[in-house]
C-alpha cells in the first residue's frame, strides 16, 4: 500500500469516466445501432424461437406430431360448430365454406397468439432480461417467429383441406408467400407494442384473451361479412372487411381457394395490407424500443 | 449534483489510498448508485380484491397510496473498480449483493447516480436462457448464443464445455433433455457453459457453491483463468474461504449502503466480527 497520489484524484466520477472512455451502464443505444445489434443477434432469435417451439411438445407422447395435429382438431371444432350447427356457411358452397373457415381459423390464430406471446414476452422472461444483455426486442420479435413457424406446420393442414375440397395448386398459390410476410411484419409490430404495454401492466394477460375473442368474431373467421351484414348499414361491413385480421384472411382465402374470387376483397387490398404492415412494423418498433433501459425493472 | 460530485471525488481519494496510485485504469464507476424495486400489490400482505381494486381506483396518486411498495436495495453506493483487479462483494442475505451486480451490468436501471463502464460488463449467469425440456447438446447452442457468443465459437468451444462440465462421463447424457439430469450434474453444466464466454468485466453471482468437489476444484481454476482474460472481476459469495481465495479488494453492503471497501484481509476481518464467527 503506498501513499502516492493518483494523478486521477480531485475528478469527478463523470470526468473519470470521460477520461477514460467509460459510457453510462444500460444505457438505451440509437435507433440505427439497435437495429444493428438486434441484427447481430438474429441467430438467437431463431434458436430460441426454434427451441420454444420445440419444447411445447415435448412431454406429449406423441411429440411433434402435435405441430400439426392441434391446428387439425381446431378446425374440426370449429367446423361442427359454425359449419354443421350454426349454419354460418350463408353464401358459400361446402366446397367453398370448409376451405374459408379452416384458413380463417388458421390465419387469425397466427395474429392472436402472436399478440399472446407479445404481452407475456417481457413480463414472464424477467428473469432472462435481468441476467443476459440483448436487445429486448429480441424477445417479442423471437415470439412471431416462433407463431410464423408453428403457421408454417399448420399450413400443411390447410392444403390438404383445400385439395379435399377442389381446390388444386395454381399459379395464385404463389400470393401465400408475400401474404404472409406481410402478415408476420403486422403480428411482431403488434407483439413489440403489445410486450411494452404487456411489461408495464402484467394484467393484460388477463384481459386478451377477451379482447382477441371479440376481434376474431368481428373479423369474418367463420362467415363472409358482406353477406352475413347485408341488411346493415354498408359502412359496417366496410370498417369490418377493412381490419387487418380480416384482409389478411381474405388474402389468403383468395390465393389459395377456387370459388374464392377477387369479387370478395375490399378495394386496394394490397396496399390496405401493406401499409397496415409498415404501420405496426415501424410504429411497434420504435415504441418498444423507446422504453428499452427501463424493461426488468420492478 | 455537484454536491454528489464532492462525495465521490473524496472517495476516490479514498480508495487510490488503499492501492498503488500511478496508471491504474478504471473499468468500473460507480457514482452514488441507488436502484428501487417496485412491488405491486404488497402493501396490505392480503392481496384482497378490495384492495386491488382501490388501487386502480387511486391510479392518480403517488405510489405508495396505489399499494405499489418501493424496496430501496441499493442506497448510495460509489466505489471505482480498476483493471486487473479482483473484487469480493459480501454482506448478509438481503444486502442488495446481486441487484449491486445487476446494475454494474446495466440490467436494472438506477433510480439515482450513475454506472460508468468499460465495454459490456457479463453477469456469469446463462441458467434463464436455458430450457429444461431440450437436450443439454441444445441448451449448450442456444446459451452460447444467448451470451452473444455467434455460432462459430460455440462449435468451437462445444467440445470443450461438454468435456469441462463432465456430463458424458458416464454415458452419453449430453443428448437427453436437461429435465432428466440430476440436479448437480444441471448446474455443472450450466456453469461450464456460462464460464465459456470471455469477459471485460466479468460478475459471477455465487456460482462456486455448485457440484461435487472435484468440480468446485475446476471451477475455481476456470474463474482465475477467466480473471487473466478479464480486465476486473466481481465475486458474490458467502463462502469467505472462495473471496480469500480470489480477490484482493472487498466491497461489503449491509442494508444496501457500502459499509466498508478496502483490502480483503481487512474487510474480511470486520466481517466476520460482524457476522460473529
Amino acid at each position: 500500500m503506498s501513499d502516492r497520489p493518483s494523478p486521477d484524484d480531485g475528478l469527478s466520477a463523470a470526468e473519470l469516466a470521460a477520461k477514460y472512455g467509460l459510457a453510462v451502464s444500460g444505457a438505451r443505444p440509437g435507433l440505427v445501432e439497435y437495429v444493428r445489434q438486434l441484427w447481430g443477434r438474429r441467430h438467437f432469435i431463431l434458436a430460441f424461437s426454434q427451441a420454444k417451439l420445440t419444447a411445447q411438445y415435448s412431454q406429449a407422447k406423441l411429440g411433434q406430431l402435435w405441430q400439426v395435429a392441434t391446428p387439425l382438431l381446431n378446425a374440426a371444432v370449429y367446423f361442427l360448430i359454425f359449419g354443421l350447427i350454426l349454419e354460418a356457411d350463408r353464401g358459400m358452397s361446402r366446397e367453398v365454406y370448409i376451405p374459408f373457415l379452416v384458413t380463417g381459423v388458421f390465419v387469425f390464430t397466427f395474429t392472436q397468439s402472436s399478440v399472446m406471446a407479445g404481452v407475456r414476452a417481457i413480463s414472464s422472461n424477467l428473469g432472462l432480461v435481468r441476467a443476459l444483455h440483448f436487445p429486448r426486442a429480441s424477445l417479442p420479435i423471437s415470439f412471431s417467429l416462433q407463431q410464423l413457424q408453428q403457421l408454417l406446420f399448420s399450413m400443411i393442414v390447410l392444403f390438404a383441406v383445400t385439395l379435399a375440397f377442389g381446390s388444386y395448386p395454381k399459379l395464385s398459390w404463389v400470393l401465400i408467400l408475400p401474404v404472409l410476410v406481410l402478415q408476420f411484419l403486422f403480428n411482431t409490430g403488434l407483439a413489440l407494442i403489445m410486450a411494452r404495454m404487456g411489461a408495464k401492466t402484467p394484467d393484460l394477460a388477463q384481459l386478451m384473451p377477451f379482447v382477441m375473442r371479440t376481434w376474431m368474431y368481428a373479423s369474418g373467421v367463420m362467415f363472409s361479412i358482406p353477406v352475413m351484414l347485408a341488411d346493415h348499414p354498408k359502412w359496417i361491413a366496410d370498417i369490418l372487411q377493412w381490419n387487418p385480421a380480416a384482409i389478411y384472411m381474405d388474402l389468403m382465402r383468395f390465393a389459395l381457394i377456387d370459388g374464392y374470387g377477387s369479387e370478395n376483397l375490399p378495394p386496394h387490398v394490397w396496399a390496405v395490407a401493406g401499409g397496415w404492415a409498415a404501420l405496426l412494423m415501424i410504429g411497434g418498433f420504435v415504441y418498444f424500443w423507446k422504453a428499452e433501459e427501463r424493461y426488468g425493472r420492478g | 449534483m455537484a454536491d454528489q460530485d464532492d462525495r465521490l471525488t473524496k472517495h476516490v481519494e479514498d480508495t487510490a489510498d488503499a492501492a498503488d496510485g500511478g496508471s491504474r485504469i478504471p473499468t468500473v464507476i460507480a457514482d452514488d448508485l441507488h436502484i428501487v424495486y417496485r412491488v405491486n400489490g404488497a402493501k396490505t400482505g392480503k392481496g384482497s380484491a378490495t384492495a386491488a381494486l382501490s388501487r386502480i381506483l387511486r391510479r392518480g396518486s403517488d405510489d405508495s397510496a396505489r399499494g405499489v411498495r418501493k424496496v430501496h436495495a441499493v442506497r448510495g453506493v460509489s466505489f471505482v473498480a480498476y483493471r486487473g483487479e479482483a473484487i469480493g462483494l459480501i454482506g448478509s442475505n438481503g444486502s442488495g449483493k446481486s441487484t449491486l451486480l445487476r446494475a454494474i451490468a446495466g440490467l436494472l436501471p438506477a433510480e439515482e447516480g450513475h454506472v460508468y463502464t468499460d465495454g459490456q460488463p457479463s453477469l456469469l449467469g446463462v441458467n434463464a436462457a436455458l430450457m429444461n425440456d431440450l437436450t443439454g447438446e441444445r441448451n449448450v447452442i442456444l446459451g452460447g448464443l444467448a451470451m452473444g457468443m455467434s455460432r462459430e465459437q460455440i462449435r468451437e468451444r462445444y467440445q470443450e464445455i461438454v468435456d469441462f462440465s463432465g456430463i458424458n462421463e458416464k454415458g452419453d447424457f449430453i443428448t437427453l433433455p436437461m429435465r432428466t439430469y440430476s440436479s448437480g450434474m444441471a448446474a455443472r453444466l450450466r456453469f461450464s457453459i456460462a464460464a465459456a464466454k470471455d469477459h471485460d468485466v466479468l460478475m459471477i453471482d455465487e456460482a462456486l457453491a455448485t457440484g461435487d468437489r472435484s468440480f468446485q476444484q475446476r471451477s475455481e481454476a476456470r474463474i482465475r483463468e477467466l480473471r487473466k482474460h478479464a480486465g476486473t472481476v466481481f465475486l458474490v459469495s458467502h463462502n469467505n474461504k472462495s473471496i480469500r481465495d480470489t480477490c484482493d479488494r472487498v466491497l461489503w453492503l449491509e442494508r444496501g449502503e457500502l459499509r466498508m471497501d478496502g483490502p480483503t484481509a481487512e474487510v474480511l476481518k470486520e466481517y466476520e466480527k460482524f457476522t460473529g464467527r
